[in-house]
């Protein structure tokens, strides 16, 4: 219960890029007061924050990027009703714009106004099919939704562990930018851990030398007993050493291409998709690089771990699945994530990239 | 994910839904021409289409389905699991039919016992040209009668049509805690047997427990006296406000109704008339085999009458069982009284007028019971009563065995 509730509490603390730009501009004044605020805000002084907020906002009222972090405090500080106005007029004006979207869906969530909830996340969804944060938010609400309706099948009392599950999801909100993306021990590629370049595929977490990336692979989807027992293992591995290479080379594109995604190298991150990538939702190439750069390129750290990688050799193709966690100062997010891969002049590059395993 | 749902299902109820929906498509997809409508056949046939949707994979369709009908029925609690079922469904793998975790055993049983009850009930509908052996001569003035399957948690309304049972409606019910075949106070089971309705007792003189209305039936009547069997208090009654229906094993020998279906079989019931036949699973007639056995009944009910008439006491004795009992006399005491009285007589004649002939439930003793109201003239007496007979087949022929006024 506690574990589903949490889950659903991933409320966008600040919007993307894609606000500000829309908003009128900004004086770098207001700009500055409002990483004050964010900063207040990191640090739980909620009505401090408030009170930068509508500094900024006196001189500037129509800022976007301003009044969604209002929004955002209001939640924070449990005036749900207020918060959801600022959030609806967001979405009424910027309806291309998801985060909006999913911050009303968290809070009608959290009033239990759960049709609402849906709706605004299907929105959220129907802007951008790919934000992964809405999708998971949907799978923690319909779990939500199952649990009331099974409440009313069963007529369980449910009004103790309500109460309670409104107190952690406060507190979540208030945490989400500080708290471990997951609990397991992930692959960890960041800009504070710098990866070893020779052996990408050792965990910095949990530094395992592994024999082979097939050991190294399993040894990161399962706990330290395999781990350890495939270290063990001195005969070669059963593969060839061909396809041992490919596993190894696959493995070492992937994990760069979320680390050059982690250190914000636009360039590098765009340079692991293959020319003939599939663009999602229809866009055009350039437009979608534009948004990348726009998006991956945003201030603040972010940080981006992969666990529980799966790679599927075919020739010189590959298919690899993981669990990706995303998590900057404003928002983290968990998801499965596929990678179509094909070998082009000895790199494997990305033909395909799906939400979900 | 949706696999362990369907197989869950394909186990036990594949059968049934697969037979359900060729029934009810019709019904369901036809005159509302909705993509995920209600069926317009009652909640049970919508039960039925929602495990067909989720069977053929459309789980989308089954969720909007369910959600229409809590649309109708908010408290349907059996229809709140499916739908809990269908949306955890969408993020994780279901072990189980009511994948609720942590929740009470026992719930989760009664609304999987319900979810069975009903589909199956829905799926074992009689035929068209099926009437419950039971019902071999309806009363003129009884526009309906009532029989309760308890095998099935089903209860059947039947419409008098010149004597022959048409089907009218039928509902799923919930019985005694314990099942059917009541003997003893307390042992919370449903009596099997021929009942009435005796009288109606208004919502002011019930809790919310009951509905809002409840219909005290004549348990124990002559027969059940006879066999030893006490308790009382059985009704028919609807349920609290804050649920849809109850589990199929649930009173304490009571037959219950949801409350929309009590109002609408309420409308049907007359009071001290309609017959209210409860077994523990119905035997079904085909037309012609029902036609035949009421034909050799009435015929042996108009030889009794006949044999009256002619005065020959040995003849007219030969209808009655030598375990014959009647209120305070024995067989022997109602031979001799009758050898009496007739040799006074010059002429007797019997008319019998309102005959109703209604057949026990149960395979134990082929019994039935006949209703008449009985004119007799004699040379010395004349008399008009309303009498009950019980009559019982001994080594292949109908005897009396209980004759008593009604």
């Amino acid at each position: 219960m506690r574990h589903s509730i949490s889950r659903c509490s991933r409320i966008c603390i600040t919007a993307l890029l894609a606000l500000s730009t829309a908003a009128l501009s900004v004086p770098a004044a207001a700009q500055a007061t409002l990483s004050e605020a964010q900063a207040l805000l990191a640090q739980g002084q909620r009505s401090q924050a408030l009170d930068k907020i509508d500094r900024v906002l006196a001189s500037n009222p129509k800022d976007r990027q301003a009044r969604f972090l209002k929004g955002v405090i209001l939640a924070e500080m449990n005036r749900l009703d207020d918060a959801a106005v600022v959030f609806v007029k967001l979405t009424e004006e910027a309806p291309e714009l998801p985060e909006p979207y999913n911050n009303l869906a968290v809070i009608y969530a959290q009033q239990k106004q759960f049709d609402k909830a849906k709706a605004a996340l299907e929105m959220a969804i129907r802007t951008h099919p790919s934000y992964a944060v809405a999708h998971e938010n949907l799978g923690d609400l319909y779990a939500k939704m199952a649990r009331q309706a099974y409440d009313r099948a069963l007529q369980i009392d449910s009004n103790n562990s309500n109460a309670q599950a409104k107190l952690n999801l406060l507190r979540d909100i208030s945490t989400a930018g500080a708290r471990p993306a997951t609990p397991t021990k992930p692959v960890t590629v960041a800009v504070t851990t710098p990866a070893p370049t020779a052996a990408p595929e050792v965990p910095a977490v949990k530094p395992v030398q592994a024999a082979s990336s097939t050991a190294a692979v399993a040894a990161s989807s399962k706990p330290a007993a395999s781990a350890a027992s495939s270290s063990a293992v001195a005969e070669p591995p059963a593969k060839p050493a061909t396809a041992d290479n490919d596993q190894r080379a696959v493995r070492s594109a992937v994990l760069s291409w979320a680390e050059a995604w982690s250190k914000k190298n636009t360039k590098e991150y765009l340079g692991y998709y293959a020319r003939d990538f599939d663009v999602p939702d229809g866009k055009t190439r350039s437009a979608w690089e534009a948004e990348r750069i726009d998006r991956v390129g945003k201030p603040g750290a972010i940080k981006v771990t992969l666990s529980e990688l799966d790679i599927k050799l075919n020739g010189d193709r590959a298919i690899v699945r993981f669990k990706q966690n995303y998590q900057s100062a404003s928002f983290k997010s968990a998801s499965g994530k596929t990678l179509e891969m094909i070998l082009r002049n000895g790199r494997w590059q990305i033909q395909q990239e799906r939400i979900g395993r | 994910m949706t696999r362990t749902l369907k197989h869950l299902f394909s186990s036990k109820l594949h059968r049934i839904a697969a037979c359900a929906a060729l029934i009810v498509s019709s019904a369901a997809w036809a005159p509302t021409g909705l993509y995920a409508g209600v069926s317009d056949a009652g909640p049970d046939a919508t039960i039925t289409l929602i495990i067909r949707d989720i069977e053929q994979n459309k789980l989308d369709v089954a969720l909007a389905r369910t959600e229409n009908l809590l649309g109708l029925y908010p408290n349907f609690r059996l229809a709140h699991l499916i739908r809990g079922d269908l949306l955890l469904a969408r993020t994780q793998p279901l072990a189980t039919f009511g994948n609720a975790a942590g929740a009470p055993a026992d719930k989760l049983r009664d609304l999987r016992e319900e979810a069975i009850a009903r589909l199956q009930g829905y799926r074992n509908r009689p035929a068209q040209n099926q009437v419950p052996r039971y019902l071999l001569q309806m009363r003129e003035d009884q526009n309906h009668a009532v029989v309760v399957d308890t095998k099935q948690s089903r209860l059947y309304l039947y419409r008098n049509e010149k004597g022959r049972p048409v089907f009218v409606a039928d509902w799923y019910i919930s019985q005694g805690k314990a099942g059917a075949e009541k003997q003893r106070e307390g042992d919370n089971k449903t009596p099997v047997g021929l009942y009435q309705v005796t009288s109606v007792m208004p919502p002011e003189k019930l809790t919310d427990f009951y509905g809002k209305r409840a219909f005290p039936l004549n348990y124990p009547n002559e027969w059940d006296k006879m066999q030893g069997r006490n308790g009382h208090g059985i009704w028919l009654h609807g349920v609290p406000r804050d649920t849809f229906a109850r589990p199929p094993k649930a009173s304490e020998g009571c037959v219950v109704l949801a409350n929309q279906d009590l109002d609408a079989l309420s409308t049907y019931l007359q009071i001290g008339v309609t017959p209210v036949i409860i077994s523990n699973g119905i035997e079904w007639l085909s037309l012609d085999d029902w036609q035949n056995e009421r034909s050799a009944l009435n015929q042996a009910i108009d030889d009794w009458r006949r044999d009256w008439e002619s005065r020959d006491v040995s003849r007219y004795l030969s209808h009655y069982s030598t375990r014959f009992k009647t209120n305070d006399q024995n067989f022997e005491a109602w031979a001799r009284q009758k050898r009496e009285v007739t040799a006074g007589k010059t002429w007797v004649k019997v008319e019998l007028r309102n005959l109703s002939v209604l057949r026990n439930p149960g395979s134990q003793d082929e019994m039935v019971m006949v209703s008449f109201e009985q004119d007799y003239r004699s040379s010395n007496l004349n008399n008009v009563a309303k009498k009950r007979q019980y009559w019982r087949k001994e080594n292949g022929r109908w005897k009396i065995i209980y004759e008593g006024v009604a």
